[in-house]
């Protein structure tokens, strides 16, 4: 299992466009991907999770990945969470 | 009638209603196993063809088209795991039909959305709505809208318009939007803005009142709306509708142009503003960032000081929005003119000359230090930078970066985060400090002209008493003299100079100032595109030579005569 804590800094926080990306994103490993805040964790395979988490610019957000890819998929919602969240 | 202006610009038009039909519960329980299988499989097809339906609204659009990503999150919550796990769940284990148990898990869904209090969700919900209401008219024909006709010079009035509704009929034919829902970032509001089509949403009830084939004006930037206007409002708006577009024509074409003369010197043009919404506004005017937050905002209307969680919620938002680029903070600028009454400030002779801003902040650091404490923190989140307002003397500029270091000292003991390097200025609007630039120069990094407060100093005005303000002139030759040793000490000294008054957005002076010296404007947003077409037409030597002509000359009159002369040309 990997995890990794990641800063928001994208003004909006995390909103349904860079979402639909990153479940997308999440649904091309096997791996099962999660999203913690605070005490509540949802799995990256659904929109209307995410949004529920209500993620803002600012909040820092857990990243939990598990399974055989887990590394790959870690790296590439890494570059997610680094590059292409301040570019959306 | 009044709502929410969520795309600006003016249409003139005939209303066509959309009408939606609303699903209800059937009650239905499923009798035995079988029949729960087929509804399963009834509930996959649905979903499967609802999302065939958006993508072949994608296909007819182009690639780069903005409505896309709109409809791609359709996509993405059509095929929810989470949705479609909760309705097989309940198809499965309550016997529930397919209608009933994705209205059922929709509606809390939606709930949850609204319940985390929060604008931006609670718009998202209604797009989670319009999945739900997808699915099933998949199950259940009858729920379709019936097909719209829609001529040209239409205008969509509705409960609540989908990007779906707007995209599905002939768009060319559209061209203002009007909804009962939903807010400015509706998906409605996303797609109009993306198309240019005025819209007008929020607007209550009151629109029930509005039948198809009305004559509408949709006022977007003014979130109007005007049912069966009079021949005279409908040429008022029809003046309006043009200067609108020809504004947004040159506004356009503007936008993205780097601001840079024909000997190209770069200048940078930036806005003012008050808050972190205004910093939006301002990006569409082609805006660099803010040479001049005011931070008035933050204690004003209210019973008591912000707290230091408040004030560093309300910098950070800006810093997020700024999305990297500079934004100068100013700190308090408060005194007997603009009184907070938790403040107790007695009232003064001459609150002009009196207890305020910088004064006041020295004087409490209490306050002083909590702001500071908030814009440093916020300083983690973008490109943010102090400025002190009303500075006199080089000890108030002592006093200030002192306690600035023991705030970045505190924060540092306790490893939270800051802008090291964040960068400290003054503005300039005390004659002593204009004179004497060459030796603030030395402390600070850098300086902002505040030409309002600097000329009624300089002039003795006071711009607001009627027998006096004629001689409120900043073209006053004794002013300009002042403004132009500013800026030639900032440059001697190599740090940027700006200039946030009235004077930077001010036409007639951009030529002066950019021959001055100046590189750094900031202004209300509006006025940046048309400086900005200035500084494109003309050479940093043209300036120069208009500079040294004005400067040569007597008066402000014959100064603003010869610089509206040439500025014309």
């Amino acid at each position: 299992m990997i995890t990794h804590d990641y800063l928001i800094t994208s003004a909006e926080g995390l909103h349904a466009r860079p979402a639909t990306n990153l479940i997308r994103l999440a649904k091309k490993y096997k791996s099962i991907t999660s999203l913690k805040k605070g005490e509540k964790t949802v799995k990256l395979n659904s929109m209307l999770n995410i949004l529920s988490l209500a993620l803002k610019g600012g909040d820092t957000v857990t990243l939990i990945v598990e399974g055989e890819d887990e590394t790959e998929a870690a790296a590439a919602i890494e570059t997610f969470f680094k590059e292409e969240l301040k570019n959306l | 009638m009044k709502g929410i202006g969520a795309s600006p610009g003016i249409a003139i038009g005939k209303a066509v209603v959309v009408e939606k039909k609303h699903p209800r519960l059937t009650g239905v329980i499923l009798p035995g196993e079988r029949e729960v299988q087929q509804e399963v499989r009834r509930f996959e097809q649905a979903v499967t063809m609802a999302v065939a339906e958006v993508k072949a609204v994608i296909d007819t659009l182009p690639a780069d088209d903005g409505s896309t990503e709109v409809l791609e999150i359709q996509i993405e919550l059509l095929q929810d795991e989470q949705i479609i796990s909760d309705v097989v769940e309940k198809i499965t284990s309550e016997h529930r039909n397919a209608n009933d148990a994705v209205m059922e898990v929709i509606a809390a869904a939606v709930t949850t959305l609204h319940n985390l209090d929060d604008a931006y969700l609670r718009e998202r919900a209604m797009d989670v709505e319009e999945a739900g209401n997808r699915i099933l008219m998949e199950l259940d024909p009858t729920l379709k809208p019936s097909d719209l006709i829609v001529a040209e010079n239409t205008v969509l009035v509705g409960e609540d318009i989908t990007p779906m509704d707007i995209l599905s009929v002939d768009i060319t034919k559209v061209i203002g939007l009007v909804t009962r829902t939903g807010g400015k970032t509706s998906h409605a509001a996303i797609v109009a803005k993306a198309r240019g089509i005025p819209a007008v949403v929020g607007c209550g009830d009151a629109l029930a009142s509005v039948k198809s084939n009305d004559i509408l004006i949709v006022d977007g930037g003014e979130g109007a709306l005007v049912v069966n206007p009079t021949p005279e409002m409908l040429h008022e708006y029809t003046a309006k509708k043009k200067e609108f577009t020809s504004q947004a024509n040159a506004l356009g074409a503007l936008k993205d142009t780097v601001a840079v003369t024909t000997d190209g010197v770069r200048v940078k043009l930036m806005a003012n503003i008050s808050n972190a919404a205004d910093l939006e506004a301002s990006f569409a005017f082609g805006a660099e960032g803010s040479g001049l937050l005011r931070t008035e905002l933050l204690f004003m209307g209210r019973t008591t000081l912000p707290s230091e969680e408040e004030q560093f919620e309300f910098y950070k938002n800006v810093a997020l929005q700024a999305k990297q680029k500079p934004v100068i903070v100013r700190t308090l600028d408060i005194g007997g003119d603009k009184p907070l009454p938790y403040l107790h400030l007695s009232a003064e002779q001459n609150p002009f000359l009196g207890y305020r801003a910088i004064r006041i902040c020295l004087d409490r650091q209490d306050i002083f230090v909590t702001q500071l404490r908030a814009i440093l923190r916020a300083s983690a989140f973008g490109d943010l930078k102090i400025m002190f307002p009303m500075i006199s003397n080089v000890s108030e500029i002592e006093q200030a970066k002192a306690i600035v270091e023991n705030v970045k000292a505190a924060l540092r003991s306790t490893a939270t985060p800051f802008n090291a390097a964040i960068e400290v200025g003054i503005m300039i609007e005390i004659p002593s400090a204009a004179v004497m630039a060459d030796l603030l120069a030395r402390e600070v990094d850098f300086f902002s002209i505040g030409t309002n407060d600097l000329c009624q100093y300089t002039l003795a005005v006071d711009r607001m008493n009627e027998q006096v303000k004629h001689l409120y002139d900043p073209f006053n030759p004794g002013v300009l003299r002042l403004i132009q040793n500013v800026i030639e000490q900032g440059n001697k000294h190599h740090h940027h100079t700006g200039m946030c008054g009235e004077m930077a957005g001010d036409v007639t002076a951009t030529l002066l100032l950019l021959g001055m010296g100046l590189r750094e404007f900031s202004m209300s947003a509006a006025s940046i595109p048309y400086v900005k077409n200035l500084i494109l037409n003309t050479s940093i030597t043209a300036a120069q030579e208009i500079c040294r002509k004005a400067m040569s000359m007597r008066s402000a009159s014959e100064i603003t005569q010869y610089l509206q002369a040439v500025t014309k040309r």
